[in-house]
């Protein structure tokens, strides 16, 4: 299969283009940009069959998604910080209808002050809008995941939009070897999207008409249910890329180094290689650590967080956003999925990387150290801050 | 007996929950006439949104998308790139929304699909306030006018501005067409809708639809308002077709916007001297009006 190096950005692109999106609606914003050029190049040169339009705001983008999707076509879009979150109202909007859209975001921190770098809290912000969430750790992975994104999403069981997040300028603009599966395996693994219900003149019906409170409420839970049934299709659907591709990227939680693990980190997206270098570091050193890589995280994988739990005697928690009055989001989760576990080792929170700050092998070794040690200090740590005096939040 | 130049066919099923003597109602129905039932419909927040009827009740035969306020547009643009990916194209795409959902919070997604020429039909039902929510000032309401939003009081805090020419900002936008009509006067509307159906691009109509509850005055009095807004000038008929203006009905004798005014309650407050600044700037728009129309003929293909 031909290799090519690209950016990440190029690889959500080529997801698309491999996916036969049928409709691209999308609009420029930093570190995304890049996507949009790349998806006008392959529509305008005609290697992609595909509509594009133009949109004057993500607002308008997503918009145009949801109405297409309606009718019955697979849609694309990307974004970044702040265009998800002007996307916010039509996010809800477009899993409320049950439409499988399958959407780029490019991690990167929210203004004020201005940062273009990478941080979850645009993502993180959007965790309740019924949208699955996968993040990412290499280009391969976005490439994989848009493909497998839409297949999971487009279940007839399911039917909820994706989010395939990339974290910027570490994947969006850094180019690294990534394998273009063919088209025709793509396709055999990925049918055309067949709705079960779409506008049509010959088959009229309305959408998202007002509801009353007698039947609201089930329209809601069927999307909770749709969320939790997802967990089982995510893993199924990479067994079978892993079968196809002969590549897996796990699930919904990729283990590294756990066998025998006294301590454990959980992180998510590019800091998860870093980890993996310090890990090794540690594992020379006879320390036995291992990691816990969150690549999903709507729906919450608290299953396998509490087969962690059963393992390790101690857990320490990586975010790269921070939900202002208590904890980073996935130090929350994992916490609140341990509280119905038999198992509870120490958990602590360190909330490092924020607005891209590099997180270096050494930053990540000192707070496996941390987690061995079982060390107190409070649940939260904001790790690597410069005014040392502020260090202990709790 | 004249001849029947609308067509018969109901593509509205009875049975909708809208306001006695609605003019919004109407232009919908008008407006499926013209076209056909090979035509898909996006709804925003409005009152149609809730007149089609709650669920699991519709009041259209042709399919209909329920969207978020501000996306009209986008939304027809949406169905219409993904019609056009599946190599459809002879179905009709329409974005129907009222003047606050299009003059004001979806003017952003309208003015973008108008700039990029997609080929959808958009219909601006124009009742000049959010009367969905309860009478509050939009940018379409006009000069004058009391609203909840720009209630009298004892300062005389009614409407101190005109109302936003959407025709005229669609023109800008150099889209094929751009219409008024209005629910008093079928014929014209379906007549411009039949011309405008086909054309390549952005097709726009502001659509003159008297509401009773909003206007205070009494339902049986739609057609007769909509006939004296036409007759005074306040609401022209027109159509702006490639810049060019063409006057489409011109009132025999124009009549004093008083008789206009008097019948609704909204602007019961006004004393002479503001409805006399009323009727200038409507003389004045008229004489525009005629004046554009005279000036861009020679324009015309």
């Amino acid at each position: 299969m031909p290799m090519d190096v690209m950016t990440g950005n190029s690889a959500q692109a080529y997801g698309a283009k491999l996916a036969r999106a049928e409709v691209v609606a999308a609009y420029p914003i930093t570190p995304q940009t890049t996507v949009v050029e790349k998806l006008a190049d392959l529509v305008a040169s005609g290697e992609m069959k595909a509509q594009f339009i133009k949109v004057e705001s993500e607002h308008s983008a997503m918009a145009a998604c949801i109405a297409a999707s309606a009718t019955g076509a697979r849609a694309y879009t990307a974004t970044a910080a702040h265009g998800l979150a002007l996307m916010h109202e039509m996010l809800i909007w477009a899993a409320g209808s049950r439409l499988p859209i399958v959407m780029g975001n490019i991690n990167r921190a929210m203004a004020p002050p201005w940062s273009v770098w990478a941080d979850y809290q645009d993502s993180i912000a959007e965790r309740d809008t019924g949208w699955m969430q996968f993040y990412c750790q290499s280009s391969q992975e976005v490439l994989d995941t848009v493909i497998q994104a839409y297949k999971v999403a487009e279940n007839h069981d399911i039917l909820i939009p994706a989010m395939v997040m990339e974290d910027a300028f570490y994947l969006s603009h850094t180019f690294e070897p990534v394998d273009v599966p063919p088209q025709k395996d793509v396709d055999d693994f990925l049918p055309p999207y067949d709705p079960p219900i779409k506008l049509d003149v010959d088959n009229p019906v309305g959408l998202c008409a007002l509801v009353p409170p007698d039947h609201y409420m089930e329209f809601r839970f069927k999307i909770a249910k749709a969320m939790e049934d997802s967990r089982k299709v995510i893993q199924e659907v990479d067994e079978e890329w892993e079968k196809k591709f002969g590549r897996s990227h796990g699930g919904l939680v990729e283990r590294y180094r756990m066998e025998d693990a006294d301590a454990a980190i959980i992180a998510a997206g590019t800091m998860s290689s870093t980890a993996r270098v310090a890990i090794d570091n540690m594992r020379d050193k006879g320390k036995k650590v291992g990691l816990a890589r969150l690549r999903v995280f709507r729906p919450f994988p608290y299953e396998e967080i509490r087969q962690i739990a059963k393992e390790v005697d101690s857990i320490g928690v990586l975010d790269r956003s921070y939900t202002f009055g208590h904890g980073g989001a996935f130090y929350t989760e994992t916490a609140g999925a341990l509280y119905q576990a038999p198992e509870q080792p120490h958990v602590k929170n360190y909330v490092i990387g924020i607005g891209g700050r590099d997180i270096p092998p050494k930053d990540i070794e000192e707070i496996l150290e941390k987690v061995l040690t079982k060390e107190d200090g409070g649940e939260v740590e904001w790790f690597g801050l410069r005014t040392s005096g502020s260090k202990e939040v709790n | 007996m004249g001849k029947l130049t609308i067509p018969q066919e109901e593509l509205m099923n009875s049975g909708h929950i809208g306001c006695l003597g609605c003019g919004g109602t109407l232009a919908m129905r008008y407006l499926l006439k013209a076209l056909g039932k090979r035509t898909m419909i996006t709804i925003p927040a409005c009152c149609i949104a809730i007149m089609s009827g709650i669920y699991p009740r519709n009041f259209l035969k042709v399919p209909l998308l329920d969207v978020a306020f501000e996306t009209t547009a986008a939304s027809a643009s949406g169905i219409r790139a993904a019609l056009d990916a599946k190599g459809i194209h002879d179905i009709y795409v329409v974005g129907f929304g009222g003047d606050g959902g299009t003059a004001d919070i979806g003017i952003q997604a309208l003015s973008g699909a108008a700039e990029r020429g997609d080929n959808i039909i958009y219909v601006m039902y124009d009742n000049e306030a959010y009367m969905n929510t309860g009478i509050q000032r939009s940018g379409a309401t006009p000069f004058g006018a009391w609203t909840t939003t720009t209630p009298v009081g004892t300062t005389g805090d009614f409407k101190k501005r005109p109302k936003k020419n959407m025709v005229e900002i669609m023109v800008a936008h150099d889209i094929p067409y751009a219409a008024t009509a209005s629910v008093a006067y079928p014929e014209d509307f379906v007549r411009k809708v039949q011309k405008a159906k086909d054309m390549d691009g952005t097709k726009f109509f502001h659509v003159f639809s008297p509401c009773p509850t909003g206007w205070r005055y009494s339902p049986e009095m739609t057609i007769q308002i909509g006939v004296l807004a036409f007759q005074t000038t306040v609401f022209p008929m027109y159509e702006v077709e490639n810049g060019v203006y063409r006057v489409t009905k011109k009132p025999a004798k124009r009549k004093p916007v008083t008789d206009y005014i008097k019948l609704q309650g909204r602007f019961k407050h006004l004393d002479d001297e503001t409805i006399e600044v009323i009727q200038k700037t409507v003389d004045r728009n008229w004489e525009m009006l005629l004046a554009k129309a005279e000036f861009t003929k020679k324009f015309a293909e």
